[in-house]
């Protein structure tokens, strides 16, 4: 299948088709919101059953497998967000706070984003180390520590590290998932066996649900787009397609088969709007929401579910071959 | 202030002064400012999750709503923690914050 095919088939998938109805419903200001509690309790189920998969295929894997893509991943969780950081300075004249505050999204991961490579990847029946989720973890939390960091050493003081590094670490998303994982480590892929029928199976269908929710909540921050300029508008577009091609290409070195490398390159284009948006809110207070709660939710993750994962499959099969 | 005693015992209806302070502010602030109304000497509170609009249109995470925390001070205590609020919160966050006289029954348990 060629790419525009790809592209094709995975804009007519359930998922991209369920959050064009929720920024439908949002544009047309129908009525479609979930209750609060449902999104958070869709959310909660998709974080640790992401985990709980992950860790059950890596309690297949060996040390020396993982070891490199481990790597890899830590290696890009430090590298973007100081690169983003740069360009959002030097190119875009941002504040640190302003600037630190976006980088921190781009650095970490956005695991519905992560979540939809794996759907579009099953979907054409491409393979793809079942480990990934579990790297995922390891990409959510040193991209926003890096970006805090960068600010506190740029503006001599601010946020404290310690507290940020608890409010990243002990957060919902972030104890859902490490423990998640854990705990398919731990019970094993058998062990996980008899839990599979509410983790494994109804997920997808869960997911397609929570995307009409993010639809909705993308779409109502539109709004804001007229605030955060061109600049940033074009930064959440080609910083996603850059750094993708990056993923790409440190993922088939690090030995990642065609999917895995799809999926790391989708890790490392996607921008974080679960973990990031708190842990920077406290941390970074005089930072903006608009910029980056607009470029992160409202324009990367629309342009990543879309276009962009059939994008970066395009850029490993380039890379791999 | 005392009220009036009926038939029922005195010490039932009798009721102290006290301020309630009600802060709502974006739920990421949650348990900062429980741990601050703790350390300036409140003994307990109430937290509600709410929804509304306000000058900041803009939220952390919007979807997850803000909170309104309620909790009943002697007025010593309501002024630091509007002082306390004013100067920590307001400058970054969306919050609003009144204290208002209320008559509590049990009131000592309070202060």
């Amino acid at each position: 299948m060629d790419s525009l095919e790809l592209l094709r088939l995975n804009l007519t998938s359930p998922m991209v088709l369920g959050f064009a109805l929720g920024v439908f419903a949002a544009l047309v200001k129908g009525d479609l919101k979930l209750p609060d509690a449902v999104h958070s309790a869709i959310g909660a189920y998709l974080l640790f059953a992401i985990g709980l998969k992950g860790g059950a295929e890596l309690s297949k894997t060996t040390i020396d497998t993982i070891l490199l893509p481990t790597t890899a991943t830590l290696l890009v969780g430090t590298a973007i967000p100081i690169l983003c950081y740069a360009v959002l300075r030097r190119l875009g004249k941002f504040g640190i706070s302003d600037a630190a505050a976006i980088a921190a999204h781009y650095g970490s991961v956005s695991i519905v984003t992560f979540t939809a490579a794996g759907v579009y990847l099953d979907a054409q029946h491409t393979t793809y180390e079942g480990y990934m989720s579990a790297l995922v973890a390891f990409l959510e939390v040193p991209g926003i520590l890096v970006a805090i960091l960068i600010a506190r050493v740029a503006s001599k003081g601010g946020a404290s590290i310690r507290e940020s590094l608890h409010e990243v670490l002990t957060g919902r998303s972030n104890l859902l998932l490490v423990g998640g994982v854990l705990i398919g480590l731990l019970a094993g892929a058998e062990g996980v066996k008899p839990v599979a029928p509410f983790f494994v199976d109804p997920f997808r269908g869960a997911l397609t649900l929570f995307l009409i929710d993010m639809g909705l909540i993308a779409a109502g921050r539109l709004r804001d787009l007229k605030r955060v300029g061109g600049f940033l508008v074009g930064f959440a577009i080609v910083a996603p397609m850059i750094n993708g091609a990056l993923g790409a290409a440190i993922g088939t070195a690090a030995g990642l088969s065609l999917g895995g490398a799809t999926i790391f390159a989708t890790m490392v284009a996607s921008a974080s709007y679960i973990a990031a948006p708190v842990a920077v809110r406290i941390a970074l207070p005089d930072a903006n929401p608009a910029f980056y709660l607009t470029s992160s939710l409202a324009i990367t993750f629309p342009f990543n579910l879309t276009v962009g994962i059939p994008l970066y499959h395009a850029f490993a099969k380039w890379i791999h071959s | 202030m005392h009220s009036r005693s009926g038939s029922t015992p005195e010490d039932e209806f009798r009721t102290v002064e006290l301020e309630r302070v009600t802060i709502v502010a974006e739920s990421v602030l949650e348990s900062r400012l429980i741990a601050l109304v703790r350390e300036l000497g409140a003994r307990g509170w109430t937290l509600t999750e709410v929804r509304g609009e306000g000058s900041r249109g803009v939220r952390a995470s919007e979807w997850e709503g803000n909170v309104k925390i309620e909790t009943l001070v002697p007025k010593a205590v309501a002024d630091r923690l509007l002082a306390s609020l004013a100067r920590d919160y307001f400058p970054h966050y969306a919050v609003v914050a009144y204290a208002d006289r209320v008559r509590v029954v049990r009131g000592e348990k309070y202060s």
